[in-house]
């Protein structure tokens, strides 16, 4: 009996190394993207079937998850020895990723000609302690979208170009009973929500940190936190905006019930579809507002990059997969989601044409990119700002209490 | 002699499913016991020994105890919920009338659901913009103006309580069902004959033949309670203002969104032995209650 055991798992062993043979004829690349926002699924896979296609050695397995699930998933792939080989990530992440190992240092794999076309903007997306550890995919930050047709009604000539601004023209239209409540954002418990409140930090002129200490609790920091309250307790705000990530934002804007809606770049396009939108060719769109005397304009780095993971065993051809993917050629060709990080780019009319405003926008916006701190404690820190615009908008606490509590808990 | 034979034959026969038990079970808990005394972090350092300072922390952390208070009245209120509309589902669908099997096979489809499709469902049916709950509730004339339910810290978790009924009630329901089918129909006519009024009958002719089942069905559903984490990750991933931060997700953003492996590891060590204190007490009721029967 003993016997036939051993035959038949020596027969299963066999068994299992012909299929592994058979499966390692050519190489296969894991590759987590995000299941929304900037490019779609379906552009991805076009993408990567184009790179495919022209390395037919190469397959490439395709993952994609909500924003709010990539960056646990890649943590916990990697905690448990790998299975991705590309993982996109935000530009919050660098540091902690750069300081656990869960990405490859890419600086010298570069060359002079990326250096040299991509946006210096756009680099700091992927850059951790003056290195490298990816490259730039999804340039992006969130512009002020309002609806033209709501601000004519008001008789109001010219969009916002500082905060006080934009809270006086929602007060027009909210008091010439145009819109209930003119502004939509995404104050959801969620990074969303950080992304607005630092757009806000940025026009004020404050910091997050100083000497690696929480410093938003007086200043820029404290009057951002004000800002947002004062919005929402004076009935300017659609109060649902503190359960709203962006693509409720989206869907309440493009119903024509927000005047005004910060948001990334991809709902500029979407919304100017008619097939999605009840406000299509009504769509204005213009960078974040200033403050004045502090800032023309506002926006938040909300870039994201294509990096490889350490455990990956496949570093060269998955960084043959990422050369692919943020080539100005594949950026070009999806321009209409997401802008494109090469500086060139823009002066190509087949990138401009039809998002003339949006092209406008953007180079004020990009130019203002605020970035949120970077840390290793990055994610604590969120965690505890999120909940400290939830209460104060909630009116459980002052945002001067908020924000301290939010320093305690920061873990900095 | 040969009865040492037989135990010894059966510990054989066992040992393959022991070594599955130890290698799964085992082992993975003993390394969280060691994990839980160091200060290691998901990847990267393997952490040093810091001896109980992971507990300290987190038992005398304000987030454990709102954590610990949450979850006790989701369950407490979900469960309680959960097993009178699972009686009074089960005596329904004991009656007899057209349709019956059909609705049966109805009301098993919510807790067929994956709860991760359970949870968008009713993220959209509470949708503060355009969700079904705020048109019907208009519509009756009960509101008067659309509500944000889980963006109020208020009506968050009542909302989280009231989807987590929807999907689990109709097991209890099933449990019961069962249970009711086997009372004996002589025993029920005899009691109508008696006189026994409907309150009585199911005091004290139903009763006995269900509180067996329902006491089986109430440990199931308040371990899976006590441990909720997919539907309230879903739906509100313990906000607004961390109204529904409930101790699993306590667990999951401590070991996984922070990658403190070390204090993570404690705080579901604390997790399981509340657990396991629960599951025994439960035990010990329904030790007696199958001796009293």
């Amino acid at each position: 009996m003993l016997k036939s055991t051993r035959n038949a798992l020596l027969g299963a062993t066999l068994l299992g190394l012909t299929f592994a043979g058979q499966a390692y004829a050519e190489t296969t690349l894991n590759a987590l993207f995000m299941a929304q926002a900037a490019y779609s699924e379906a552009d991805v896979r076009a993408m990567t079937e184009a790179f495919t296609k022209a390395n037919p050695d190469l397959k490439v397995n395709l993952e994609f998850v909500p924003y709010e699930g990539l960056h646990d998933k890649t943590v916990l792939a990697q905690g448990s020895g790998g299975g991705y080989d590309v993982v996109l990530f935000d530009v919050i992440w660098p540091a902690e990723y750069a300081s656990n190992k869960v990405l490859v240092d890419v600086t010298d794999r570069v060359t002079d000609e990326m250096n040299k076309g991509i946006l210096p903007g756009a680099w700091t997306t992927v850059e951790y302690d003056g290195k490298r550890y990816g490259m730039p995919w999804i340039l992006d930050t969130k512009y002020l979208f309002y609806n033209k047709e709501i601000l004519e009604k008001a008789g109001i000539k010219t969009p916002p170009k500082t905060w006080d601004e934009l809270a006086e023209q929602a007060k027009t239209i909210k008091d010439k009973g145009i819109l209930q409540t003119p502004i939509a954002w995404s104050w959801s418990q969620a990074e969303a929500a950080i992304c607005d409140y630092t757009t806000l930090v940025s026009a004020y002129g404050g910091k997050f940190l100083d000497g690696g200490k929480p410093a938003f609790t007086s200043g820029g920091g404290l009057d951002a936190l004000n800002y947002m309250v004062t919005s929402y307790t004076s009935g300017l705000t659609n109060p649902n905006s503190k359960e709203f990530l962006e693509e409720d934002v989206r869907k309440v804007f493009q119903n024509g019930e927000a005047a005004f809606a910060l948001n990334w770049t991809y709902m500029y396009n979407l919304a100017n579809d008619p097939k999605e939108s009840k406000v299509a060719g009504k769509v204005g769109v213009v960078p974040a507002p200033g403050v004045a005397g502090k800032s023309e304009v506002s926006a938040v780095n909300g870039s994201m990059g294509l990096g490889i993971t350490a455990t990956s065993k496949h570093p060269e051809e998955a960084w043959k997969y990422i050369v692919h993917m943020t080539s100005q050629e594949t950026q070009n060709a999806y321009a209409k989601l997401s802008l494109p990080i090469w500086a060139s780019s823009y002066e190509d009319a087949s990138v401009t044409k039809g998002q003339e405003e949006l092209i406008a926008a953007a180079k004020l916006g990009l130019a203002a990119m605020y970035p949120r701190p970077t840390t290793p404690k990055y994610q604590e820190l969120s965690t505890a700002l999120q909940q400290a615009i939830q209460e104060a908008l909630l009116g459980q606490t002052s945002p001067e209490d908020a924000l301290k509590t939010a320093a305690e808990n920061s873990g900095l | 002699m040969s009865g040492t034979w037989i135990s010894t034959r059966a510990w054989l026969l066992m040992l393959p499913l022991l070594v599955v038990m130890v290698s799964v079970i085992g082992w993975p808990l003993v390394d969280t016991v060691r994990l839980s005394f160091t200060d290691a972090k998901l990847v990267g350092t393997a952490g040093s020994f810091v001896g109980i300072d992971n507990y300290a922390k987190v038992l005398t952390g304000s987030n454990f105890q709102r954590a610990l208070v949450t979850t006790t009245w989701f369950a407490v209120v979900s469960v309680a919920a959960e097993m009178v509309l699972g009686v009074l589902a089960a005596l329904l669908l004991n009656q007899q009338f057209r349709g019956r099997t059909a609705l049966r096979a109805l009301m098993i489809l919510p807790w067929a659901l994956p709860t991760v499709v359970n949870a968008t469902l009713w993220r959209l049916i509470y949708n503060p913009e355009y969700g079904a709950l705020n048109a019907a509730l208009t519509q009756l004339g009960l509101i008067d103006s659309y509500r944000s339910w889980l963006g109020e810290p208020g009506s968050a978790l009542t909302a989280l309580i009231v989807a987590d009924c929807w999907k689990n009630f109709p097991l209890v329901a099933l449990i019961a069902l069962a249970a009711l089918q086997a009372v004996p129909r002589d025993i029920t006519a005899a009691a109508l004959v008696d006189g026994a009024g409907p309150l009585n009958r199911f005091r004290f002719v139903v009763m006995p033949y269900l509180a067996g089942p329902l006491l089986v069905a109430l440990v199931l559903r308040t371990i899976e309670a006590f441990k909720v984490f997919d539907i309230i990750w879903v739906m509100t991933r313990g906000g607004p203002a961390n109204s529904t931060r409930t101790l699993s997700i306590l667990v999951y953003q401590e070991a996984f969104s922070f990658q403190r492996a070390g204090s993570g590891a404690s705080l579901a060590l604390i997790v399981t032995l509340l657990v396991t204190v629960l599951a025994v007490a439960y035990a010990a009721l329904l030790r007696r209650a199958a001796g009293a029967s």
